[in-house]
């Protein structure tokens, strides 16, 4: 059996400790780079009243974990998806959701709503409803024959995201002056100031997410290989779907709803990861949940150091990466259009 | 295994009463795609162990009957049962694990290893969140050995040639351990070497594994030696059944294909060829 034992599956692990390690590392560091220097002896003094001590454990500490949080969720959803629709070029993202969950919001804005439910905010329940509203979208009309092709359901993606940019337009209209700038500067996607409960929440939803994705790894993988494959092998189509999509809109309603639509990390990190360690989900899940972390991370420091003290928002950067390895990706699977 | 071991007690009462369940029943079942009927009232029944085949035309319906069986389409009018349980009564779960499937051989090649795709076979007896057993990989290995992919069990799948890849399908449906087979044309467009080996395993396994094969397949002489009962499909309807001399005469192939077939002795064996009767 030792001899038939193939390569792969000894690799796979040590993939996943390097990409842990890759996340360690990249949490540790992105705290101490900043507009402002924060020294090694300030941080670790307890207690302190200095600014350097706050900037690190108030400001910079919760933000990063956060975008860690954040990247790792939006690359599961985007792994959930390309899975699904046999195609590495869909993702929530593309397909709309984000653009139906920000609808959610902005209508919630719009309607100056100001309430909480068992603790979850109003925004979160109401991006929460409109990704469920244009995932159901996107799958009826994967249903009707446009998943034949991959152009075919790009479009079909890009029409639902006209659909709810155009709505979100309309609400923009509607608002006055103040609420417009609000929203507009929250389509932009961006990791802002947040306190610790934000952590906690965003903990909560990779929790979740990562537990239902597991749960369906088996099916995931199966699904990989073609419907048919799968329910002759015994996957229950209509439970796995509708498991997997409530499951991401809760997913992309908790995200967008404080970070805004952030494009891309749910492209480039399962591909990326797919190289690494290849398809199987099990293996996949937490590595394309580490990558997407890290991936994120990096951008945001990224953002906030470049034009500082100015900070650009994450969504800018990772859509000026994820545009071209867009691209990249579409040429490559040029004939099967 | 609550399931099976009822199955199994009503499988013995049924013997008991001198009527073995057969293993599929289907009785006046009708399906429709859209406002199109694919099958109309469709009667037909395969006995436990036994090798069945269904011939017809392109577009009879005959996939569609596999499908139905399986539940890779859903819905129609009628009943089917398998192990004279109705087929409302088994869950998805259960039918993988009852029913093993090997599509045409126009699937999309996949992206995992001959040995990972073989090892999904064995989802339907795999717990949520729980690793592969040991006991999987056993069943797996002998998967790969009984169709001789053994030295290819590390290559990617979409590295294989046509015939090879076939061998995984039908290797994946094997490690599921199913009491039905259900093939859906799976040598067509393979050469003769792996067109012969493919069959050969087949028949193998319900011969001596004793497994119960229902055959989509467009090889008329190979199942004119092999299987025991013959259905033809013609239009959505059962156009004739029962003992493969008596359902490939050749005038009743010319009423079911429209074309002229020769039956002729075959010089060595006992059997008949029939090959499609070709004018210069």
């Amino acid at each position: 059996m030792i001899e038939s034992l193939p390569l792969h599956r000894l690799k796979k692990p040590s993939v996943l400790l390097a990409l842990l390690s890759c996340a360690v590392f990249t949490l540790v560091l992105s705290p101490f780079i900043g507009a402002g220097q924060v020294l090694l002896k300030e941080v670790f003094t307890f207690p302190s009243a200095s600014v350097e001590h706050n900037i690190f454990w108030q400001m910079r500490l919760p933000r990063v974990l956060v975008g860690f949080l954040v990247g790792g969720i939006l690359a599961l959803s985007g792994m959930v998806f390309q899975s699904l629709f046999r195609n590495p070029l869909v993702s929530p993202f593309t397909l709309g959701v984000s653009a139906g969950a920000s609808f959610g919001a902005a209508v919630y804005i719009w309607l100056r709503f100001a309430f909480t439910i068992f603790g979850i905010s109003g925004t979160t329940v109401f991006s929460y409803l409109g990704a469920l509203v244009s995932i159901y979208f996107v799958w009826s009309l994967a249903k009707m024959k446009f998943g034949s092709s991959i152009s075919k359901m790009l479009l079909a993606g890009v029409a639902v995201s006209f659909f709810f940019v155009s709505l979100i337009m309309f609400i923009q209209y509607l608002s006055d002056y103040d609420q417009s700038v609000k929203i507009s500067r929250w389509l932009m996607g961006g990791l802002y100031v947040f306190g610790y409960d934000t952590v906690r929440d965003m903990f909560f939803l990779a929790v979740i997410g990562l537990a239902a994705i597991f749960y369906f790894s088996h099916e995931l993988n199966l699904l990989t290989t073609g419907e048919e494959i799968a329910v002759s092998r015994g996957v229950d189509l209509k439970w796995t779907v509708k498991g997997l999509f409530l499951v991401i809109s809760l997913m992309m309603g908790g995200i967008v709803s404080i970070c805004g639509p952030i494009g891309f990390v749910d492209i480039i990190a399962p591909h990326v990861c797919r190289l690494l360690i290849g398809h199987d989900h099990r293996y996949l899940t937490p590595a394309t949940f580490l990558l997407g972390g890290a991936f994120l991370v990096l951008c945001d420091t990224f953002a906030r150091t470049i034009a500082a003290p100015a900070e650009i928002p994450v969504g800018v950067i990772t859509a000026l990466l994820g545009g071209p390895f867009f691209l990249w990706l579409l040429r490559g699977r040029g004939n099967d259009g | 295994m609550e399931i099976k071991k009822r199955q199994s007690r009503e499988e013995g009462q049924d013997r008991a009463m001198g009527y073995p369940a057969p293993a599929i029943n289907i009785k006046q079942f009708s399906f429709c795609y859209g406002s199109r009927e694919i099958l109309h009232e469709i009667n037909m029944s395969v006995n436990v162990g036994e090798y069945v085949s269904i011939i017809g035309p392109n577009g009879a319906g005959k996939s569609t009957v596999l499908k139905c069986i399986n539940r890779i389409v859903k819905g129609g009018q009628g009943t089917i049962e398998l192990f004279g349980r109705p087929l409302a009564s088994y869950s998805q779960k259960q039918l993988g694990s009852l029913i093993g499937y090997v599509p045409q051989s126009r699937e999309q090649p996949s992206v995992y290893t001959v040995e990972e795709f073989v090892m999904m076979g064995r989802y339907p007896h795999l717990q949520a969140f729980a690793p592969s057993q040991k006991e999987d990989e056993r069943i797996v290995r002998e998967a790969l050995c009984l169709t001789g992919l053994q030295d290819l069990s590390c290559r990617l799948m979409r590295h294989l040639s046509g015939g090879e890849r076939q061998k995984v399908y039908l290797a994946a449906a094997l490690a599921q351990q199913p009491k039905i087979l259900l093939l859906d044309e799976p040598t067509t467009h393979l050469d003769p070497k792996h067109h012969i080996e493919i069959q050969k395993i087949i028949s193998d396994i319900c011969s001596q594994g004793g497994m119960t094969v229902l055959h989509v397949t467009h090889d008329l002489s190979y199942i004119y030696y092999w299987s025991q009962k013959i259905v033809a499909i013609k239009d959505g309807r059962v156009h004739s059944s029962g003992l493969p001399r008596d359902v490939m005469k050749s005038e009743n192939l010319y009423q079911i294909f429209d074309a002229p077939f020769l039956r002729i002795p075959h010089p060595v064996a006992k059997h008949d060829i029939i090959i499609p009767e070709v004018h210069a």
